[in-house]
């Protein structure tokens, strides 16, 4: 790595506008990037990771400015220099990878197309090299039919291959640096590692230099040789990965770092003969004539979390969906406490309907914004219990306390009033307010900062210990089944292919998709990404793991 | 692309049967004018019995739903019936042009009103676009807020008002243009165009507001996704962002604004025509229906109809294709 310095950006100051204002987004912060060097950009979001990013570029977007500072690439100063000079960079010397490739792919014009249309713009190569030069990058990073899928348009190639088709439009003109805007964020675990693997082999043979803006730490710490930490726009620390993982000195840094640490004891197997609070049995499901559940059978027993893993599109909402009646299955049944359930919810009773209740993964869409927090409580309180006046007042803010928010204060405010993690916790107050037996978490800590997702996770536990209340736990995240599960139901293409208590899932000898699933969540090691692909072998990340079942 | 075939199978067949209801629309409102043709044609003073030996030779004391199917028989085989007017009581009227079977009587001037609108399409669609690109790249600027008064202030004018501005600008002050637009048959294609320019020169005013206008905004829409900052980091020009970017995915309003607009070119400009002098359809249209000749009525409602039809279904089909998606399906 030579000692040249690339990007040089000093004090700078960010602000965005909002209600004809400027409200600081990133105050003061130094950055310094050596040539062939990768930086990791970490933080909450609203910490400024993208708005910096894109800032070392010398670009911000509509209604965001630079108000102070410097920013230097290579020798040029990116904030006085013309749009014209700047044109001149971007793309042959700066190039961007975007979090959603799919929505940043132009659906119009083919994948090779939008490739070659920066060398061809910036006059580095021709038209025909650069197409040729395209397929051979595509082959570096592994996609299949590296010599026909550039001929494809966006919508018919899957995320993770767009992904990597994206890093390979960002290498296009052989560019001194990228930004890489959590790049893998949008995939499932399997996908991300052969991204991951794509972009960090890419980078280092051609010596590019990169900021790689993420919220997750293992995989930041699989791609960048420094660590600088983000919070609330100001810079908490910097230093190398190593140092920054093994002896982190700021108080915020270690709390990041501790969150993993929030695991819950299994509890003992359940007594034989008891009857589950709800049992799914062979369960067949489709949307239409596309089927997508196929025989699901397992069952959750009183006062315990069952989570529900797989990857997008395996089946698990669609099993909650059958559940709750939604969706009536085409065959099989949904049982309470041993008592069949109409398929359709329409059918049901208020008391049958008042037993299953659900959290939702996005509490900004799932509240009402016009209803204050105590309507959208005192809503199921009323319509389940039939409370009225100053006891359901009363019910409403026991339940607000069993939240922990304050009910004087929260009362009468809007949700567009509450930060995220407040929202989801109201979604959790309105489906304990039905006094339910059972509650589905559909990704509920998904959308989620990790420090408040640990906050929801604990509250659950606490509620449930409390209510002795049944959990089924949908979510993609292992390190949340870790925290949380007491069983685990692995689903793969709407079937479930593994289930058992945590401890023996977690532990070896595995199915050999609940293996690659688990072998493919990030660690913090430095060095797992690395021994990961060494064991599979390089060839067998991902796609072909996944053919080999 | 079985899928796109299917669609616009689909929608022709919705097409075909629009057209029908429509038929039995236009069938009925015309019917419903009061007065008849026998009355218009025998004045004030007439008898009865003239009258009702009028309306025997014509038809019209039959029940109107054997009418309907009468009319609506002749129409599938192609017969637009013959001419009220120009059949036994063209002496009445003094418009004798030999021609008696509605057909013959609609063909000439239909002619002339598609090639009006055609001329018309050829200079304002493309200037639309353009403009509308302009000002989306522009926006904001001077040049934008111009363009904007500007066509405004066309499409809020009345047309005949615009006309004559455009004959006091571009045919007395500066003879360019002849401001009578009297073509007929047989003139050469050369005389043809330049005596129908100030025709379309006003047609053009009139439909670039909506065109442009609605380019602009599609346009800008689109320019806060993704895929448009990844033309931008890719180091681009403003220019090309724009035209090869946002522009194929701003397609299918842009395409159904003109739509509409070509199909008021066929069936909305009988004033202009009035102004000009220009033989087309708007005004054999408004002729008939002052002396109820109803089968040329029913013809030029029918034709109408069908070029709106036609049109909107052409939009919505070019609409459809504009979308990757659906051309080249996974």
């Amino acid at each position: 790595m030579s000692e040249e310095i690339l990007v040089k950006m000093r004090d700078v100051w960010l602000e965005g506008r909002s209600d004809e204002t400027w409200n600081p987004i990133i105050n003061g912060v130094d950055l310094t990037l050596k040539k062939g060097e990768v930086l990791g950009l970490i933080g909450e979001s609203g910490a400024g990771k993208s708005t910096l990013g894109l800032a070392a570029m010398g670009y911000t977007r509509d209604g965001v400015r630079i108000s102070k500072g410097s920013v230097e690439f290579d020798g040029i100063d990116l904030l006085t220099a013309s749009a014209a000079v700047k044109r001149e960079l971007l793309g042959k010397r700066i190039a961007y990878v975007a979090q959603s490739a799919a929505a940043s792919f132009n659906p119009a014009h083919k994948l090779m197309d939008q490739h070659v249309e920066g060398p061809v713009q910036h006059g580095v190569m021709s038209k025909s090299d650069s197409e040729e030069d395209g397929m051979e990058l595509y082959r570096k990073l592994r996609l299949p039919n590296p010599d026909q899928i550039g001929f494809r348009y966006p919508h018919q190639v899957s995320g993770g291959q767009l992904q990597r088709c994206m890093t390979a439009m960002a290498m296009s003109c052989r560019p001194d640096l990228i930004i890489f805007d959590e790049p893998t964020t949008a995939l499932d675990v399997t996908t991300q590692i052969e991204v991951l693997a794509s972009i960090r082999d890419i980078v280092e043979q051609f010596n590019t230099a990169a900021i790689y803006i993420t919220h997750d730490l293992a995989v930041v710490a699989q791609m960048a040789d420094t660590i600088k930490v983000l919070l609330k726009g100001d810079e908490v620390e910097t230093a190398d990965t190593r140092t920054m993982l093994s002896a982190p000195t700021q108080e915020y840094t270690k709390s990041l770092w501790a969150v993993r640490s929030f695991e819950r004891p299994q509890k003992p197997a359940v007594q034989t003969g008891s009857v589950p609070v709800v049992s799914v049995q062979n369960v067949d499901a489709s949307y239409g004539t596309v089927p997508v559940l196929h025989d699901v059978s397992f069952d959750m027993h009183e006062g315990r979390t069952v989570a529900v893993v797989g990857e997008s599109g395996s089946g698990k909402s669609t099993t909650a969906r059958c559940i709750t009646g939604l969706l009536p299955p085409k065959a099989g049944q949904i049982l309470v406490d041993g008592e069949v359930m109409p398929p359709d919810y329409r059918k049901r009773s208020k008391d049958q309907l008042r037993q299953v209740q659900m959290i939702y993964q996005m509490a900004d869409t799932a509240l009402n914004p016009r209803m204050s927090i105590g309507q959208i409580i005192a809503r199921p309180v009323e319509f389940y219990l039939g409370l009225k006046g100053a006891e359901k007042r009363k019910r409403v803010d026991a339940l607000l306390e069993q939240i922990e928010l304050e009910p004087s204060q929260y009362y009468h405010r809007l949700p567009s009033e509450l930060s995220g993690g407040q929202k989801q916790r109201i979604g959790i107050a309105r489906a304990l307010a039905a006094e339910p037996k059972f509650i589905i978490c559909d990704e509920v800590t998904s959308a989620l900062d990790q420090l408040v997702a640990e906050g929801i996770l604990r509250l659950l536990a606490r509620l449930q210990d409390e209510l002795s209340l049944t959990y089924m736990f949908i979510t993609h995240d292992l390190a949340t089944v870790r925290a949380i599960a007491d069983e685990v139901v692995v689903m793969k293409d709407g079937r479930v292919v593994e289930q058992g208590p945590k401890t023996e899932m977690f532990t070896p000898p595995h199915h050999a998709y609940t293996d690659l699933l688990l072998s493919s969540v990030p660690q913090m090691d430095p060095d797992w990404l690395t021994n990961l692909l060494a064991e599979r072998g390089v060839d067998n990340i991902g796609d072909a793991a996944v053919d080999k079942m | 692309m079985g899928n796109v075939l299917t669609i616009i199978l689909q929608r022709l067949t919705l097409g075909l049967l629009t057209l029908l209801i429509v038929s039995i629309v236009i069938f009925v409102a015309v019917n419903l004018l009061p007065g008849d043709f026998a009355q218009s044609i025998l004045g004030q003073g007439a008898t009865p019995e003239a009258v009702a030996s009028i309306r025997e030779d014509l038809g019209l004391d039959q029940p109107m739903v054997t009418r309907y199917f009468d009319w609506l028989g002749g129409v599938l085989r192609g017969d637009l019936g013959t001419s009220f007017a120009q059949a036994n009581f063209a002496s009445f009227t003094g418009t004798d042009s030999g021609a008696t079977t509605v057909a013959q009587q609609i063909a000439p001037r239909f002619a002339n009103t598609m090639f009006l609108a055609m001329i018309t399409a050829i200079i304002a669609v493309p200037f639309s676009i353009f403009l509308g690109v302009l000002a989306a790249l522009y926006r904001n600027t001077v040049f934008d807020r111009a363009t904007n008064i500007f066509t405004l202030s066309s499409i809020s004018s009345p047309e005949f008002f615009l006309a004559y501005i455009l004959i006091l600008f571009l045919a007395v002050l500066n003879p360019i243009f002849p401001s009578l637009s009297n073509i007929f048959e047989g003139m050469p294609f050369g005389e043809r165009v330049e005596k129908s320019m100030l025709p379309a020169l006003t047609l053009t005013l009139v439909v670039t507001a909506h065109m442009m206008r609605m380019t602009r905004a599609a346009i800008i829409n689109l320019l806060a996704s993704p895929y448009i900052e990844m033309a931008r980091l890719k180091g681009l020009s403003p220019m090309r962002v724009i035209v090869k970017h946002a522009l194929p995915n701003a397609l299918a309003p842009i395409i159904n604004v003109i739509a509409l607009n070509l199909a008021y070119l066929i069936t909305g400009v009988v004033v202009v025509e009035v102004v000009f002098v220009y033989p087309g359809i708007g005004q054999l249209f408004v002729d008939s229906v002052k002396i109820r000749d109803i089968p040329v009525v029913q013809a030029c409602c029918l034709i109408f109809a069908t070029a709106f039809i036609l049109l909107n279904l052409t939009a919505d089909i070019m609409s459809i294709l504009s979308n990757p998606r659906l051309r080249h399906p996974k």
